[in-house]
């Protein structure tokens, strides 16, 4: 455990020990808000090159440079429409929740984020968009917007800079793809989440047909850092292409599950091991998903491969939402996959034939191969409708179950095909995943029922 | 002066925003407080307030997964089975659930108390399984914790 503390390098989460740092006064104690304050005294072009040098990459998922993204947005004096700022806290990629641990601890470094992000664009209105289920987490946040209100760090003239911001809390109702950031602005101006044709980007036509800039909780909680040392500083942290440090969420069969900061490039292998703990109760690891449960899975042998974005793509993979699931050698990667593919069909938002038809034969094939009903050219046929899928629908939610589910086959090939052969699980229901009751089933069987049973 | 009728509470909402559509999921979340899910009567007083009409307001409800377009019970019990929480036993938190209620998953016990359903990722992974009652996590739940949520509930529900 002594090690675990130690190969931790905190930089959000300095200080946050022992602390209620979702007290203003407490905040402020461990110089909370000297960033926003440093900020409003620089000019934008030299805030906005402190995130270019920083070269920090978004948090969400895609891991696009802020700065860069930020840099796209028109200036706001030659701009005829306002600027917004909105930020992603629709956390919902299965496996992550840092988002939610930031917020519910850091709410006010995260208010402080969003108010630099706001003042580098010169927005004067920003919008968090929170899912709704995080209802906890929604009222510390509002009570923290409270307090900063009162102090006059958001508001009309901010700290007496002449600035005006409001920000605005919108919750979400429950939808995974408001996560995807088109979907989002749509819902947040009052409609069904479904994602929009890029382009034009949102730094062009986002929310209300005006430039928006859209980042994550963790990357706008990392901001007040970056002011406060300098990009410079900051870049040192991590390695080429991921600087500074990361919030990983672990999960799954692993001793010590938790959220973790750690410096990007840290080892696989130290998270899973000497931070988490282990396999528990002395089973063996199978499979690692590194980054949620849209992004292509490693075998136990891959598991020394460094947690940054450059070396999880030479192994086929993504660092995506820095949510690590650890599964040991009681999971069926059948079951595994039928409960991604699951998931996604539940969550596509219809809009796109192959996503919305896809993620519908997939779990049809895989449920067949599960209950060892399927045909060898099954197999063939999934991994050809995964193929149909990828890339070709407006958003990356299709291309989120095939790719997942395809490198489950590829990697456990001889899984599915004793599934085949042998006509049912080889787990004979000893696997972790057995039966597991997802909610497309649950739908599926009250239907069944209300027309089997007429009133 | 406070608000008090819904119409006022909806214009209030409207107000936050440069564009009052977009008050719709707020309002609606408002409306269903009311009436513990989301009548025919609630898309038509969300729209009119909004200036949206109810088959809009409907079509924007049935989107999302914690709007009820049928009636709930007084309780709400999610049990996540996402992956994460699956790993750790969640099914069998869910089929305790199940016994414990007398009902199955996406059901309602006949005298209305309890909603029983899974729901996908929580965000709770690592402290799995996540069960979510009336909205408050709680985590991890083991199925032997199951018959005391119960209990919990059914004693406050007097």
């Amino acid at each position: 455990m002594a090690l675990s503390k130690e190969a931790q390098t905190k930089l959000l989460f300095a200080n946050a020990e022992g602390r209620d740092l979702t007290k203003l006064a407490e905040y402020q104690n461990i110089g909370g808000y000297k960033s926003l304050k440093k900020a409003l005294k620089m000019k934008r072009e030299a805030l906005l090159d402190e995130l270019l040098t920083a070269d920090v990459r978004g948090r969400g998922g895609a891991g696009f440079p802020m700065g860069r993204k930020a840099s796209f947005l028109p200036k706001s004096e030659e701009s005829v429409k306002p600027i917004y700022l909105v930020s992603n806290a629709d956390e919902s990629e299965p496996g992550t929740f840092k988002d939610r641990e930031i917020i519910a601890r850091l709410p006010h470094m995260y208010i402080e984020g969003c108010a630099i992000a706001a003042r580098v664009i010169g927005a004067n209105t920003a919008f968090i968009y929170i899912r709704g289920e995080y209802l906890t987490e929604f009222e510390i946040l509002r009570d923290a917007l409270e307090e900063a209100r009162e102090a006059e760090l958001v508001g009309p003239n901010v700290l007496g800079s002449g600035w005006d911001l409001t920000i605005v809390v919108h919750r979400g109702a429950g939808a995974y793809i408001c996560g995807e950031e088109t979907a989002l602005l749509e819902s947040l101006e009052g409609k069904r989440g479904q994602p929009r044709s890029k382009p034009p980007f949102p730094a062009i036509s986002g929310v209300y047909a005006s430039p928006t800039l859209i980042n994550n909780v963790e990357t706008l909680a990392t901001v007040p850092k970056i002011i406060e040392i300098g990009g410079a500083e900051y870049a040192k942290l991590g390695v080429e292409n991921s600087r500074g440090t990361r919030i990983f969420s672990l999960s799954g069969n692993v001793v010590n599950g938790g959220n973790y900061e750690v410096e990007l490039g840290t080892n696989l292998r130290e998270l899973v091991y000497d931070i988490g703990g282990g396999i528990p109760e002395g089973r063996e690891l199978k499979a690692i998903i590194p980054g949620g449960s849209s992004v292509p899975v490693l075998t136990a042998d891959e598991v020394d491969t460094a947690l940054d974005f450059d070396a999880m793509a030479a192994r086929g993979t993504m660092l995506g939402s820095g949510a690590v699931i650890v599964m040991d050698d009681r999971c069926c990667m059948v079951q595994l996959g039928l409960r991604v593919a699951q998931f996604y069909m539940h969550e596509s938002c219809g809009k796109c034939t192959p996503c919305r038809e896809g993620t519908r034969w997939m779990v049809s094939i895989l449920r067949k191969i599960e209950e060892g009903d399927a045909s060898q050219g099954e197999l063939d046929l999934l991994l050809s409708v995964c193929d149909r899928i990828l890339g070709n629908c407006l958003c990356p939610l299709g291309d989120a179950a095939a790719m997942p589910v395809a490198s489950y086959v590829a990697k456990f090939r001889d899984e599915y095909q004793r599934h085949i052969d042998e006509g049912g699980c080889p787990f004979r229901g000893e696997s972790t995943l057995d039966r597991v009751m997802a909610p497309v089933d649950q739908h599926h069987a009250r239907i069944r029922a209300e027309i089997e049973v007429p009133a | 002066m406070a608000p008090s009728t819904l119409y006022d509470e909806i214009q209030e909402l409207a107000s936050r925003y440069p564009q009052p559509r977009s008050a719709v999921m707020p309002a609606l979340r408002l409306a269903q407080e009311r009436h513990g899910w989301l009548p025919p009567d609630a898309f038509r007083e969300v729209g009119e307030a909004l200036d949206l009409t109810p088959a809009y307001c409907k079509a924007v409800a049935s989107f999302y997964d914690m709007f009820h377009l049928e009636p709930v019970g007084r309780h709400m019990i999610e049990v996540c089975t996402n992956i994460s929480c699956a790993l750790v036993g969640a099914q069998q938190v869910l089929e305790a659930f199940e016994s414990e209620l007398g009902v199955e998953a996406g059901e309602t016990t006949e005298d209305g108390e309890f909603t029983l359903r899974t729901i996908e990722c929580a965000g709770g992974c690592g402290y799995g399984t996540v069960v979510s009652v009336d909205h408050r996590y709680r985590e991890p739940v083991r199925p032997e914790d199951v018959s005391g949520i119960v209990e919990e509930l059914r004693d406050g529900a007097e």
